[in-house]
């Protein structure tokens, strides 16, 4: 009896601090955001380039899907940054220093400010992302692994206790498991396709297989939100193995001599030279003509 | 990731000037609030979305809740006093119609007398195609997109619109906006638009 009512108080306890702690800071929410947005621009650049209509339709829909995506975590994270700016008079002074990096600009956070002025180094997006498109094979291979990683955090974060990220969460969700499907579905057309497919397909694994590591190493922005990416994993690579295998394709060696070195420091805002290039076309212009609108 | 608000402000400002005798506060209706409310459904009915002009957005399922509301907090004119709120969703998260819906939601609602309108656009629940109405989806099909359909076990029923074929192919995942897939009807050839479950 005492075990089970001491076990009941320890459950309780533990539970009230569950609810208190798992909400997502401004750090968090901008590399939600940022990946979603920085996959989109990729994913645009086909735009009218793509190798057959229906498909250059396909990747730029999947780019709306990213961009929406990223306008609500930005929303939200402009949301959170103005309260700390100006906390409502009713409400106590925030605790701690308002979290407001990589927000340089007087006035109030949107949307668009998080989008358009913050430079490189603010940005925490995963470099997995920001790599180039390469051939079809290539920019195909980027959305299976970013899509399988979206479907299983998504997956997660719509039961969050953060009520909003949860919101965002089960509605990007639908979005998501359409892009799987589809990214998947290709990544074995082109994997068991022609001897030339089957190359590049190789060839796209060899470049980007260097940049999944990133995506299951937590951020002490994640962990303060109570949430941890490297519990993705194993269904991360379950999926991706079983897509491999029907496009015959080889997963690189995980372990060894052979495994390959993962980089990172894209979450932490030290990228890949790529971004710069992303953010000059991205933020052209915003910078060029300040708050320039439709 | 234009600040449409404001335009949509600025364009109200602009209507309500340019017809002054707009009635401050909601208009009775049969005096209970149940019909003012069922009022404003109706109107709401008139709005059609801006990518499929053949379903309105009741039809879609877009618009979750009207409210009347003594008083509005911070209404989009200023001032206190009584207001409408109509909540929205989008169907997709990326859904470039939805700052176009909220305006020509504002807009019908001007048009018919009311003012101190607030627009709010939430996502949970997330939207479902199941909240389509059964006559969105006969004038989805009669304009030539397949509607939505799902078999009991969870696979796509889906017909072409314009023989009612169920011998289809699937052409591409992704159609002409967010929400369409294209198809090809195997026994007429007709391409079509299939308005995916979602």
């Amino acid at each position: 009896m005492q075990e089970t009512e001491s076990s009941k108080i320890e459950k309780n306890s533990e539970n009230s601090e569950s609810s208190k702690s798992p909400l997502w800071g401004v750090r968090g929410l901008l590399h939600l955001a940022d990946n979603t947005l920085i996959l989109a621009q990729r994913n645009a650049e086909w735009c009218g380039h793509g190798p057959i209509l229906e498909q250059d339709i396909a990747i730029t829909n999947i780019s709306l899907d990213l961009i929406g995506q990223s306008r609500n975590f930005y929303q939200y994270a402009a949301q959170l940054i103005n309260k700390n700016i100006k906390p409502a008079e009713s409400e106590a002074p925030p605790s701690e220093v308002p979290d407001r990096e990589g927000t340089k600009f007087d006035g109030e956070a949107s949307e668009d400010s998080l989008a358009y002025l913050r430079t490189e180094r603010e940005f925490k997006n995963c470099l997995l992302v920001e790599q180039e498109n390469g051939d079809w094979g290539q920019t195909i291979l980027r959305q299976f692994f970013f899509s399988a990683y979206q479907y299983f955090l998504y997956e997660k974060l719509q039961n969050s206790h953060d009520e909003q990220i949860a919101a965002i969460a089960a509605k990007a969700l639908k979005e998501v498991t359409y892009h799987l499907r589809w990214s998947s579905e290709w990544v074995i057309r082109l994997g068991d396709g022609t001897e030339e497919s089957h190359q590049r397909m190789l060839k796209a694994i060899d470049e980007l297989w260097r940049y999944t590591g990133e995506l299951f190493v937590a951020a002490d922005y994640e962990l303060e939100a109570g949430f941890d990416p490297g519990l993705l994993k194993d269904e991360w690579m379950k999926k991706v193995t079983a897509v491999f295998d029907e496009a015959t394709l080889p997963i690189p060696p995980l372990g060894g001599g052979g495994a390959v070195f993962m980089q990172t420091g894209g979450k932490t805002g030290v990228h890949t030279e790529q971004l710069g290039f992303i953010l000059t076309e991205l933020q052209y212009l915003q910078r060029t003509y300040p708050g320039a609108e439709w | 990731m234009s600040n449409l608000d404001n335009l949509n402000n600025k364009n109200i400002s602009e209507a309500i000037e340019s017809s002054k005798a707009l009635p401050l506060e909601v208009p009775a209706r049969e005096g209970t609030k149940f019909d003012g409310e069922a009022n404003i459904w109706k109107i709401l009915e008139q709005v059609t979305d801006p990518e499929i002009p053949v379903l309105t957005i009741t039809d879609l399922g877009i618009v979750r809740a009207v409210k009347i509301i003594e008083t509005l907090q911070n209404p989009p004119l200023g001032g206190g006093g009584a207001g409408i709120e109509v909540i929205i969703t989008p169907t997709y998260s990326g859904c470039p119609a939805m700052d176009m819906i909220a305006m020509n939601i504002k807009l019908a609602l001007l048009e018919n007398g009311y003012s101190n309108i607030k627009i709010t656009s939430v996502l949970a629940p997330a939207w479902t195609t199941d909240w389509m109405s059964e006559a969105g989806k006969r004038k989805l099909k009669k304009y030539g997109i397949a509607p939505p359909r799902l078999r009991s076990d969870g696979t796509s029923d889906l017909q072409c619109p314009q023989c009612n074929s169920t011998n289809t192919k699937l052409i591409s995942e992704f159609g002409s906006t967010a929400c369409k897939a294209l198809y090809q009807c195997n026994d007429c050839k007709e391409p079509f638009d299939y308005f995916k479950c979602h």
